[in-house]
């Protein structure tokens, strides 16, 4: 096959998983303004406390302008022409996974996550958000006896306001940025999870996102909490069906790890990257951050990335605790014309704190793929550790890999080491696979994973696998 | 087994083979010997189907067909084993799920069943204990941070779990001393057979003290110029290749 041919086979792809599930929507007309934000709110049930919340987070937002110094071009979204509430008309409450909207159990199947296999083979207590709202919960009853909470956040507000208001926003202020004060006007649902002290979650929580209605924007709002000495392994992964238009997703994840607690965040994402020419597909456009609480706490991120038109996307670590410790593990795939700025921020305050950043970058086709990062040690941060390494490998001649490190340091005990790479994918290497009888998309799946090997290994089990096989998809054949 | 006639092959426009012919029956040895640039490593390059050369002339007939129109993975599939001369890293790919891939498909290709893990283990245990690799290294990435020797040796390795009807060596001594030198030859030598065949490229006899060829070749300006036996090779390091090249000159004129 020659490169023409493989450039072809890659670009007239169709994406998998570009299917649409037939539910009538609850949906709020498009635009938005205070009576939006107080229909949702409505629609929710909520206290008053967090209306005004929301009210306060619009009227930041409207004060705010868009950044731009991420390294992507885009068309700048249309906030009045998307809706901003769309909630699956069927809502009763079900007891058993077997009363689900037969839709619905037919999308989980396509994406190959069906519940029961999920409860069956990985132990893995799901929380499955479909076009905002939560349509089913399982494993419940098992975390409840531990104290655990994992729920959807709508639920979370009604069961337990308490938690919420008192961590809400907390680590992303509605004033940190403009897509964060815009989620926190508008977000209508997500995940909240508790761990209480001393508890370790014995399974993986995993949440499956995924953006359903055309023209809908996604706001998710998710929130970890994990106090002392606890543990939490929480999975979030997406995939969405294919549109023509863009679809914004501006989502805020939080996480707040006290003393002696570990929480391991792990992200596989698949959202439909557009096509070919770079038409459609979604803009990921999301904060996450988690804060080091306590002494001796830890925020690990895992993220897999391949979907998405446009990713803009920073899971960082606020180390505040004496010997607190934060990591970011990151593969990020570009293919088409796919773009994405992606990195970590660690911000080191507390005594003795580390961190560890390894990023992997996959750029192919006509991509952009940016490497974007900070490690700032704080005055007070004695004997602070970093050490990053970025990667970058480079599938195509036509693609771009970029590095932006970022490093701030106001302590002269800090030790921070930074090791970067870029490299193309080999021919040689290539051709060796060939001549061991495996043909070319063995080949490349083969070197990319081996690439990203670092990462995938910080992936759960169940996520790995998934991950491997998406890192194949993502590139087959795209040598050129 | 292989029938090479008047094989003409080019790389960026530059013509490195110009009219080769060779003929390889099942379970000989040939030793492929010449000075430098001769075009010993564009041979097996050609024959293992790398796409940089561009063949622009003659035919290569292996085992009953046209290798010069199979991909190179149906090459390696329908037995044609080439040990690298600078065997080539793949960072964070376990030698063993390497070949597990390799051996898969080239059963597959056989139409064989994939073996069990404890029949493919057993397998790499027998195979490795050939050129005394140690096991550690079955489970390091491929060649990553390996020595030049135990490259070499996991060339052999290789070459031993896949059982190729066809084996080309190219350059397999460079860079071994004298201890790897006798391992490597041994691992050869143990998968010699009458249905296996093998091209030894060297440039040096010493090679071939251990792995006795049945015939050595002299391949000089893109051709072979000269045939003989072991003793050829004997010839060659007492008197080097400039007799070579005047015979040579003297005949073309």
């Amino acid at each position: 096959m020659t490169s023409d041919d493989i450039i072809d086979e890659i670009t007239n792809r169709e994406y998998e998983f570009g299917f649409t599930t037939n539910i009538e929507s609850d949906k709020a007309p498009a635009g938005l303004n205070e009576d939006i934000i107080r229909l949702i709110s409505a629609k929710k049930n909520e206290p008053e406390w967090l209306l005004q919340w929301r009210l306060e987070a619009f009227a930041i937002w409207q004060k705010m302008t868009e950044p731009n110094w991420a390294h992507v071009s885009y068309v700048k979204p249309d906030f009045q022409a998307i809706s901003y509430y769309a909630a699956p008309k069927k809502k009763a409450k079900l007891n058993s996974l077997d009363e689900l909207d037969p839709e619905l159990r037919k999308t989980m199947d396509k994406l190959g996550i069906s519940l029961e296999e999920q409860k069956r083979l990985h132990g893995v207590a799901v929380d499955f958000v479909m076009d905002s709202v939560s349509v089913a919960t399982s494993f419940k009853e098992k975390l409840g006896e531990l104290g655990i909470i994992f729920c959807s956040m709508s639920e979370a507000i009604q069961e337990h306001p308490d938690l919420v208001k008192k961590y809400l926003g907390t680590v992303v202020p509605r004033t940190d940025n403009f897509y964060a004060a815009l989620n926190s006007a508008v977000f209508t649902d997500g995940s909240f999870c508790y761990i209480p002290k001393g508890v370790k979650c014995p399974m993986e929580l995993s949440t499956y996102f995924r953006i359903n209605e055309g023209g809908t924007g996604q706001f998710e709002r998710t929130l970890v909490v994990a106090d002392e000495e606890s543990y939490v392994s929480y999975l979030e992964g997406c995939t969405a069906p294919q549109r023509d238009e863009n679809q914004l997703h501006a989502a805020v994840v939080e996480l707040i790890s006290m003393r002696d607690a570990e929480i391991k965040y792990s992200t596989v994402q698949n959202w439909y990257p557009g096509d070919k020419e770079g038409k459609g597909g979604v803009f990921n456009f999301v904060t996450k951050r988690g804060l080091c609480d306590g002494d001796r706490s830890k925020i690990s991120w895992t993220q897999v990335e391949t979907g998405s038109a446009i990713t803009w996307k920073y899971p960082s670590c606020i180390l505040k605790g004496d010997h607190s410790v934060g990591e970011f593990y990151s593969v990020a795939v570009t293919n088409n014309m796919q773009q994405a700025d992606t990195g970590t921020k660690m911000l080191h305050i507390g005594r003795n704190t580390k961190s560890t950043i390894i990023s992997k970058g996959i750029s192919a086709g006509n991509s952009q793929n940016s490497y974007r990062g900070l490690v700032h040690i704080n005055k007070s941060a004695q004997n602070a550790r970093n050490f990053s390494q970025c990667d970058s490998l480079l599938m195509s001649d036509t693609c771009g890999a970029h590095t932006f490190p970022y490093i701030e340091i106001k302590n002269k005990t800090a030790k921070v080491e930074h090791e970067a790479t870029t490299s193309k994918i080999g021919e040689d290497q290539i051709f060796y696979c060939l001549q061991r009888g495996l043909d070319e998309e063995q080949a490349i799946s083969m070197i990319v994973n081996g690439y990203a090997k670092e990462v995938l290994n910080k992936l759960p089990m169940e996520f790995a696998v998934e991950a491997q096989k998406l890192l194949a998809i993502s590139l087959e054949g795209s040598v050129g | 087994m292989l029938t090479i006639k008047n094989l003409e092959a080019s790389i960026e426009g530059k013509q490195i083979l110009k009219g080769l012919n060779l003929e390889i029956k099942p379970g000989e040895v040939h030793a492929i010997m010449g000075p430098n640039g001769s075009g010993k490593s564009t041979l097996a390059s050609v024959l293992a189907g790398r796409e940089d050369y561009e063949v622009t002339g003659g035919s290569v007939t292996f085992n009953d067909q046209d290798l010069l129109e199979m991909p190179a993975e149906e090459r390696a599939r329908e037995g044609l084993f080439l040990a690298f001369q600078y065997p080539v890293e793949i960072p964070g790919v376990s030698n063993m799920n390497f070949l597990k891939a390799a051996v898969g498909e080239i059963r597959k290709h056989k139409g064989l069943e994939p073996l069990s893990a404890k029949d493919f283990l057993k397998l790499v245990k027998e195979k490795s204990a050939l050129v005394e690799l140690d096991g550690q290294l079955a489970n390091r990435a491929v060649n990553e941070g390996f020595s030049g020797g135990e490259k070499k040796r996991n060339e052999i390795f290789q070459m031993a779990m896949l059982e190729p009807s066809l084996a080309i060596l190219d350059e397999t001594d460079s860079g071994l001393d004298i201890d790897a030198l006798r391992i490597v030859s041994e691992g050869v030598n143990a998968l010699r057979s009458p249905e296996r065949s093998f091209v030894v490229i060297t440039h040096y006899q010493r090679l071939l003290d251990y792995i006795v060829p049945d015939f050595v070749h002299v391949l000089y300006k893109g051709k072979i110029v000269k045939s003989g036996t072991k003793e050829l090779a004997l010839e060659l390091e007492e008197r080097g290749y400039d007799w070579i090249k005047e015979e040579t000159a003297q005949a073309g004129a």
